[in-house]
């Protein structure tokens, strides 16, 4: 009895993944491996949103680089900050941070990660982008890539630093955790062998900790790659892919991810190639925060070989 | 060996000043990090606490929301903030039964291993899925014709799929691996010769987990079944996607309770996203408004769970 209930989890996840597919196969049958082709995303859809209501006439063409790019850049910077960032302030809470500023970092911790993200997408759209576009979006750099985007303080900067503050306090809590569970004597063993507190931490407990650090980041890329609501907000909307060679400029442009794109185009999905293409994104981001999930179980397991239940 | 006021036992490391130039910047960049967290959380709060006491008002929360250029029109949210406390009610009373029963079979029973590792890491799969991609694949589902008691249905038979059904069923999903955690937690604390007693004093093992283990983890259970509300209360794409995101309530049929959940609505969430400079309604100051009661309502949350698990050791990552 309790068996069957448990499974219902593996039957659920098994028919999501058959059901988004199904529905999005039209869309992948169709544009073949030019779907993740480069193209104006933003008109493709407008075409398949206008395009004829027969089944015969459907517009499925599609090349979905941009939004691609878009997510693989907010999610990397994101994670990459955030995991340097979340490491040091682990090690602080663990070690370092006094016992009564302990108190309240983890309560802060908590909070950070309980923020829902419509209100730091609010925050993001109505202060930082202000701040940026006011800052640093000048005239000669908003002349310099006129031709083909518009900066409006909405950018690749601003869906980065806010998503940073987002995943930051998962990959904390997952590493305090951690290195909370790293034997004493490990650590007291090397103290009493002269080491300083900071070393003893580097080299013995952040290297025991390695698997969940691993785990960490692993998890908080899918909890990045499937943010959809504060993107759309932030991220400036457009399906454009910010351009390394732009310089700081690239930072200034804006860009919208996959997960950001299904939100905005959900009321034109009961049109069947709207709504196969819609599926088709949504695949694409549950496929790999399955692998991601997955590879974040896996990862913690070498923990357990130390007798540590992370 | 006299103690003169003021000694403390020396480091055999040496006092900070003395560490080599590395291990001083990587503990200085620790601090920094601390700090720059309690900065941020301090921000963010304090800044939605202004300008959401700035911007709140009594009518603010007793008033229905209307669709209206002029703000002074537009109402407050009376609707939205109901249909978060209904969306959040339903889910969790959803998650929890499936919750308990998996963390009860995971840890009392687990057999085959493989069916069990299989079951832990497909509640971290569901952990892990985006809620984006849950109310689109609940979209899907409860749109088909099985569920059109569930929802709308149009003069041509197309069921609508967007309801307080369809909305709640999906949330269940993300505060169910949260509950399965903490329960799961709590029933590895209970020490095994509390089960052993039970077992030498006949009882069977459904008797034991019903009678010992479920009033033993009860606190275990809240903990999740809060951070679960806390999570529910906080998402905003399965509201956009699955509840119609209709300003006000919009019930189907003349039944009052099950109407109005077959019909469609609005959250907290949906409501400052739609009043953001992103949404239609683009009204700043009641986004700030609904906001700041959105995050009140969080940390009450979030309070809740210290207070559950006050004297108990939980780990910080179950909260995320």
């Amino acid at each position: 009895m309790l068996g069957a209930v448990a499974c219902t989890v593996l039957v659920l996840i098994a028919s999501m993944v058959i059901f988004v597919f199904a529905k999005a196969w039209p869309s992948f049958a169709n544009n073949g491996l030019g779907w993740f082709g480069g193209g104006d995303v933003d008109r493709q859809l407008e075409d398949i949103i206008n395009g004829p209501a027969t089944e015969s006439g459907f517009i499925y063409e599609i090349g979905a680089f941009n939004l691609l790019w878009g997510t693989a850049l907010t999610t990397l910077g994101a994670v990459v900050i955030g995991l340097g960032f979340a490491l040091f302030a682990a090690i602080f809470i663990v070690e370092f941070a006094p016992p009564r500023l302990n108190r309240i970092l983890e309560p802060v911790v908590r909070l950070l990660a309980a923020v829902p993200s419509v209100v730091y997408g609010l925050i993001g759209v109505l202060v930082i982008a202000n701040l940026v576009r006011e800052n640093l979006v000048t005239a000669d750099r908003k002349d310099s890539v006129n031709f083909v985007v518009q900066l409006t303080g909405e950018s690749l900067l601003v869906a980065v630093v806010i998503l940073t503050v987002m995943i930051t306090p998962i990959m904390i809590a997952i590493i305090v955790d951690a290195l909370r569970a790293v034997p004493r004597s490990w650590t007291e063993g090397a103290a009493a062998l002269g080491v300083n507190r900071w070393r003893v931490m580097w080299t013995i407990a952040v290297r025991t900790a390695r698997p969940a650090i691993i785990a960490a980041a692993v998890l908080a890329t899918a909890r990045a790659l499937g943010e959809a609501i504060m993107l759309s907000m932030v991220a400036g909307s457009k399906g454009f892919a910010p351009n390394p060679f732009d310089g700081f400029t690239f930072f200034l442009e804006p860009t919208r991810p996959l997960a950001a794109t299904i939100v905005e185009y959900q009321e034109s999905s009961n049109l069947e190639p709207v709504g196969q293409t819609l599926y088709a994104f949504a695949a694409i981001i549950l496929i790999s925060t399955v692998a991601l999930s997955i590879g974040g179980y896996l990862a913690k397991q070498p923990m357990r070989k130390y007798g540590v239940r992370p | 060996m006299a103690t003169t006021p003021g000694w403390r036992p020396t480091d055999p490391a040496g006092t900070i000043e003395s560490w080599p130039l590395v291990d001083r910047v990587g503990y200085r960049l620790a601090w920094a990090a601390g700090i720059a967290l309690c900065l941020i959380a301090a921000s963010v709060v304090l800044f939605l606490a202004v300008k959401g006491i700035q911007f709140i008002t009594f009518d603010l929360l007793a008033d229905r929301p209307i669709a209206d250029i002029d703000q002074s029109k537009s109402g407050g949210f009376r609707d939205p903030l109901i249909g978060t406390v209904l969306l959040t009610i339903i889910g969790t009373l959803l998650a929890i039964p499936i919750g308990v029963a998996t963390a009860l079979w995971l840890t009392e029973y687990g057999r085959p291993t493989r069916l069990a590792r299989a079951v832990e890491s497909g509640v971290e799969v569901v952990a892990g899925t985006p809620s984006i991609v849950l109310a689109i694949f609940g979209l899907l589902i409860f749109s088909q014709g099985i569920f059109s008691f569930l929802s709308f249905t149009d003069t041509g038979g197309a069921v609508f799929g967007r309801s307080f059904f369809a909305a709640a069923a999906m949330m269940s999903l993300i505060a169910l691996p949260l509950v399965v955690g903490a329960t799961r937690e709590a029933l590895q604390a209970v020490p095994g010769h509390v089960r052993e007693a039970s077992y030498a004093l006949g009882k069977t093992k459904a008797a034991t987990i019903r009678r010992v283990l479920l009033p033993a983890v009860r606190p275990g259970i809240g903990t999740g079944a809060a951070l679960g509300m806390g999570r529910i209360a906080g998402d905003t794409a399965i509201v956009i996607l699955l509840l119609g995101a209709s300003l006000q309530l919009q019930g189907v049929g003349g039944t009052p309770l099950v109407g109005d959940l077959r019909g469609t609505g609005s959250t907290l969430t949906s409501y400052v996203y739609l009043n953001s400079p992103a949404g239609e309604g683009n009204a700043p100051e009641k986004a700030y408004a609904a906001a700041f009661v959105l995050l009140m309502i969080v940390i009450a949350l979030n309070y809740s769970i210290s207070r559950i698990a006050r004297g108990r050791e939980g780990g910080l990552s179950g909260a995320v």
